[in-house]
């Protein structure tokens, strides 16, 4: 909690994204976008934190982000997603989707493509609540139920998925670059496979219990059968897609809405939640190193025990530390990465050692020394 | 009514028109303004007048989300620290609070650097003088500085605001005052007890003074004007106005030179003289003055009156208000609308949020720190928020279900379903009642489902009826719909005497809305002619059973009781249970209704 300053700016910020390094430099961050929301004009901002590493400040001095630019956006920023490392995916709650494109050198925005509209009722316009892409495709999801591909730079959509779900759809992510997950506010996990034609669901998972609606989804990183969701109640539900139809565990985290969850992108033992009672936890698995760990699945754990044992590969020192997370055992750690009585928060993003966060509060956390 | 402190304001309304009449209608933070009808014809139009502009500008929000977070923690303190902890918490989020306002007000230089002209430019002035009120009231109020540190916190004080003259003046006397003055200054309230001080002090006033009329000094008229200065010649003081620029300026110095263990009781004859002496071209001292005045009065109700008619924002009274209430220094008198002057400002500025697109959330807090109509005021507005997205919607429920207010969570969920159901939307529809445990709309929009089947035979949203889990339970006729669906299914698994049973379960629990009786006969007809559920031992004959029921009660419900009705019916009946029971027509009496 050192190293975590807030920076008011004025806007409620309903989504921070870090602009995604190369893989191949060690870099951290140095770039974010922010969305706003709730407010009369909203708008998506640029922030730097001058993270390049040669300007010689010393460890102490955490510099507020500063903002680069900013544009104008026709209603409330619900997703944003980075594309490319120039270009940003917003969805409205105007039903609408936009790619905007940072122009580095001059430090300004232009809108690149837009689909007015896209996301509506007979009547009225619908949110649009969800994006995911993965270059040049781009997939949404919104309050109409309906899931739509698109291409970035041709016009136009290339799939619409009508009435996909009868309620509203709130998040959606790749599991395979065929394949996407949406959740939805009946507290269902939609798998779809996109090469096929059908408008069904290859596979419906659900919540036991009360069907309370999900917000938000994530997949690991390297284990692309593992499947995090959070919900209304606060609960962090971690899924294996390949068997059962019910979460392999869960876990109490939040006392309100969950909005984000996030696995590190490199550091998949760690995990990031945000929720509506305005706290972010950093949850942490371990493995113990006394002992081996395809020893440590079967051993003292009773969510085991309700699935099966093996996964298919049948290697079991790849059962993932997350399948067997059980917080009573000491096995999961979580701890509060923000000062307390703040605001909703709305949205976060982890990359390397750099996380980002914006509240309702109108403020932005940047943290850049997250022990992961 | 009592008498008005003030004349009251005049807005003009530029856009309308001479010689219209204006009607009016209060709303929660604006006033609306429409030209009525009594003069000339031509289009009208509808005017609405704000009162505060201030929750508009980009840079004050700033203010109002950081001290938000510094007003929620004071709230948290507890009651039960000894009182020494508490002055110097209570004294350190009075600082928290006034480096809020510096912050603002650098960043609003900063942008009128950029953009002179920029709109924000009269916040400048505002904020400035905020934050000099406030700074005394923390020297003054919450610090409680006795005599001895009060001076220097006065010092301190002017020095803040005054940083460029007093840097000047600094220069003048350090280059040639003697040395000795230095160490007379590092002292008070330190080592020595103010008594000793105060004798050391006049021991050296009197022997500069001494200096002076022994016109040691005359030589140089630079030196004899400081040795004036410093003994407070209030002619000398004076003819240095212009260094002096304010008359608390003119205070400070005048007492640091004349009157340096001055007790706080005895600051106000001091502000007053210094006020009217150095005042004497203006015959009416500015609002600023006369609050800086009361300050030094010690009463407090009177600044805090004097700044809440002055300023057009209630941030600050509200804000400081509420730090002095914690200090316990407000004595709680009663106003005439029954809540104490804390809880009434800050339900003043709440409201005001209230009124902002955005801003809404934070006054949240302030109304739950408002112990006696904090939750009405919070249950008449919060109503009024404009619940564009369901996130919107989530964020509002999830702030009334922390406080129970639940007739505010059922409406709320009302209105997204009925949105939900307009758009054809049936399980966003279905999502909201059951989160307000709604089974009246529950029960309506089954109907729609129910409706949807008659109509088209199939049933639609079947994601949703075939995922409800324990929610169907929510109204007997979504348990109903559910479970109709789930005999279809069975139906067509070809399960039949599961089927049956459950057909027959659906019937004898009676929860089957009366259109839909013919329907469940329909289907009982092809189950029965199934052998596996004709030739099971009890279904048969109680489905055979409960059915005649069923359809005679429907018949005579919707046609009334008459012989032909009755005979004919019987005799279908017979005879359908008489084949598909493989007896006789007599084998069976009459069924008994």
């Amino acid at each position: 909690m050192e190293s975590v300053n807030a920076k008011y700016v004025s806007q409620k910020i309903s989504k921070t994204r870090w602009r995604p390094v190369s893989h191949s430099s060690l870099q951290q961050p140095d770039i974010f976008a922010t969305g706003s929301w709730d407010n009369e004009d909203n708008k998506i901002s640029f922030w730097s934190i001058g993270n390049h590493g040669s300007s010689g400040m010393d460890e102490g001095f955490e510099g507020d982000p500063q903002l680069l630019c900013e544009h104008k956006h026709d209603g409330d920023v619900l997703d944003l997603q980075f594309l490319d490392q120039d270009r940003i995916v917003t969805t409205s709650s105007t039903g609408a989707v936009t790619i905007f494109r940072h122009h580095q050198n001059s430090q300004t925005i232009s809108v690149s493509q837009r689909w007015p509209r896209v996301h509506r009722y007979p009547c009225d316009n619908a949110p649009c609540t969800g994006v995911v892409c993965s270059s040049p495709e781009i997939v949404t999801v919104g309050e109409d139920g309906k899931i739509i591909v698109f291409r970035a730079d041709q016009e136009g959509v290339i799939r619409v998925i009508e009435n996909a779900d009868s309620s509203t759809i709130h998040a959606v992510t790749y599991l395979r670059t065929t394949e996407i997950l949406t959740v939805n506010s009946i507290g269902q996990l939609k798998l779809w496979d996109l090469r096929q034609q059908s408008n069904s669901p290859s596979q419906i998972l659900s919540l036991s219990g009360d069907r309370l609606p999900l917000h938000c989804v994530d997949r690991h990183p390297n284990q692309q059968h593992i499947v995090a969701t959070g919900g209304q109640d606060g609960m962090l539900c971690v899924w294996d897609v390949r068997q059962g139809s019910t979460p392999f565990s869960l876990m109490e985290a939040h006392s309100a809405e969950m909005w984000e969850v996030h696995f590190h992108p490199t550091n998949p033992d760690h995990l990031f939640t945000c929720s509506e009672d305005g706290s972010l936890l950093h949850w942490e698995t371990s493995t113990h190193s006394d002992m081996p760990s395809f020893l440590q699945g079967g051993r003292n754990n009773s969510m085991i025990s309700r699935s099966a044992m093996a996964p298919a590969g049948g290697n079991q020192s790849l059962i993932s530390t997350w399948l067997s997370g059980d917080s009573s055992k000491g096995r999961l750690e979580t701890t509060h990465m923000l000062p307390s009585q703040t605001l909703s928060v709305n949205s976060l993003d982890v990359l390397g050692q750099c996380l980002v966060c914006g509240t309702d509060g109108e403020a932005i956390f940047v943290n850049r020394q997250v022990p992961v | 009514m009592e008498e008005l402190d003030v004349e009251p304001a005049i807005t003009n309304i530029p856009a309308a028109s001479d010689g219209k009449h204006l009607g009016f209608a209060w709303g929660p933070g604006d006033i609306l303004a429409y030209e009525t009808l009594y003069m000339a014809p031509g289009c009208s139009f509808i005017h609405e007048v704000r009162k505060d502009e201030d929750i508009y500008s980009p840079i004050l929000r700033k203010l109002f989300n950081e001290s938000h977070h510094i007003f929620v923690g004071l709230q948290t303190i507890r009651e039960d620290l000894p009182s020494k902890n508490k002055k110097t918490q209570f004294v350190s989020i009075s600082k928290n609070y006034r480096s809020v306002i510096r912050a603002c007000m650098e960043e609003l230089q900063q942008v009128l650097q950029k953009w002179p002209r920029n709109m924000e430019i009269r916040y400048v002035s505002i904020l400035l003088a905020i934050e000099l009120i406030w700074n005394l009231c923390e020297v003054l109020f919450i610090d409680a500085a006795p005599a001895g540190p009060l001076l220097l916190h006065l010092l301190d004080w002017v020095r803040l605001h005054k940083g460029d003259v007093d840097e000047k003046a600094r220069e003048v006397l350090q280059s040639e005052s003697p040395a000795e003055h230095h160490d007379y200054w590092d002292v008070p309230g330190g080592t020595q007890t103010l008594t000793e001080f105060d004798v050391k002090w006049r021991h050296w006033h009197e022997e500069v003074d001494r200096c002076l009329q022994d016109n040691s000094f005359a030589s140089n008229q630079h030196l004899e004007i400081i040795c004036k200065i410093l003994v407070g010649d209030e002619d000398t003081l004076l003819e240095h106005k212009e260094l002096l620029s304010t008359w608390y300026h003119f205070l400070v110095t005048r007492l640091l030179f004349c009157h340096p263990t001055v007790k706080p009781t005895e600051l106000h004859y001091y502000a007053q003289s210094c006020m009217t002496m150095f005042l004497d071209l203006r015959s009416v001292p500015e609002p600023l003055d006369s609050i800086l005045l009361a300050a030094f009065e010690f009463d407090i109700h009177q600044v805090i009156k004097d700044c809440s008619i002055a300023l057009n924002n209630w941030w600050f009274v509200a804000h400081l208000t509420d730090l002095l209430d914690h200090c316990k220094l407000l004595q709680s008198h009663n106003l005439h609308f029954g809540s104490n002057l804390r809880e009434f400002l800050l339900l003043e500025y709440a409201s005001g949020l209230f009124t902002h697109h955005s801003l809404w959330q934070l006054a949240v807090d302030y109304f739950d720190n408002c112990p006696e109509f904090g939750h009405v005021y919070l249950e008449l507005q919060i109503e009024r928020v404009p619940l564009d997205t369901e996130r919107k919607a989530l964020k509002v429920l999830r702030i009334c279900e922390q406080r129970q207010m639940s007739e505010q969570v059922r409406s709320i969920c009302k209105i997204m379903a009925m949105r939900a159901l307009r758009n054809n939307r049936l399980g966003s529809a279905l999502s909201w009642s059951i989160r307000a445990k709604d089974a009246a709309f529950a029960t309506l929009i089954s109907e729609r489902f129910l409706q949807d089947y008659c109509a088209r035979g199939t049933f639609s949203d079947l994601d949703l009826i075939d995922n409800l889990g324990p929610a169907m339970l929510l109204s007997d006729r979504l348990t109903f719909l559910v479970k109709y669906r789930e005999f279809h299914k069975l139906y067509e698994e070809n399960r039949f005497s599961e089927a049956a049973k459950l057909l027959l379960s659906l019937i004898t629990a009676k929860i089957a809305p009366r259109s839909f009786w013919m329907t469940l006969l329909t289907d009982a007809l092809p189950l029965l002619e199934q052998k596996e559920v004709s030739h099971s031992a009890h279904c048969p004959y109680l489905l055979l059973y409960h059915l005649t029921c069923l359809v005679y009660g429907f018949i005579v419900f919707c046609y009334g009781s008459s012989c032909k009705v009755d005979q004919l019916l019987t005799s279908l009946i017979k005879e359908s249970v008489c084949r598909f029971a493989g007896l006789g027509p007599e084998g069976l009496g009459t069924p008994k209704v």
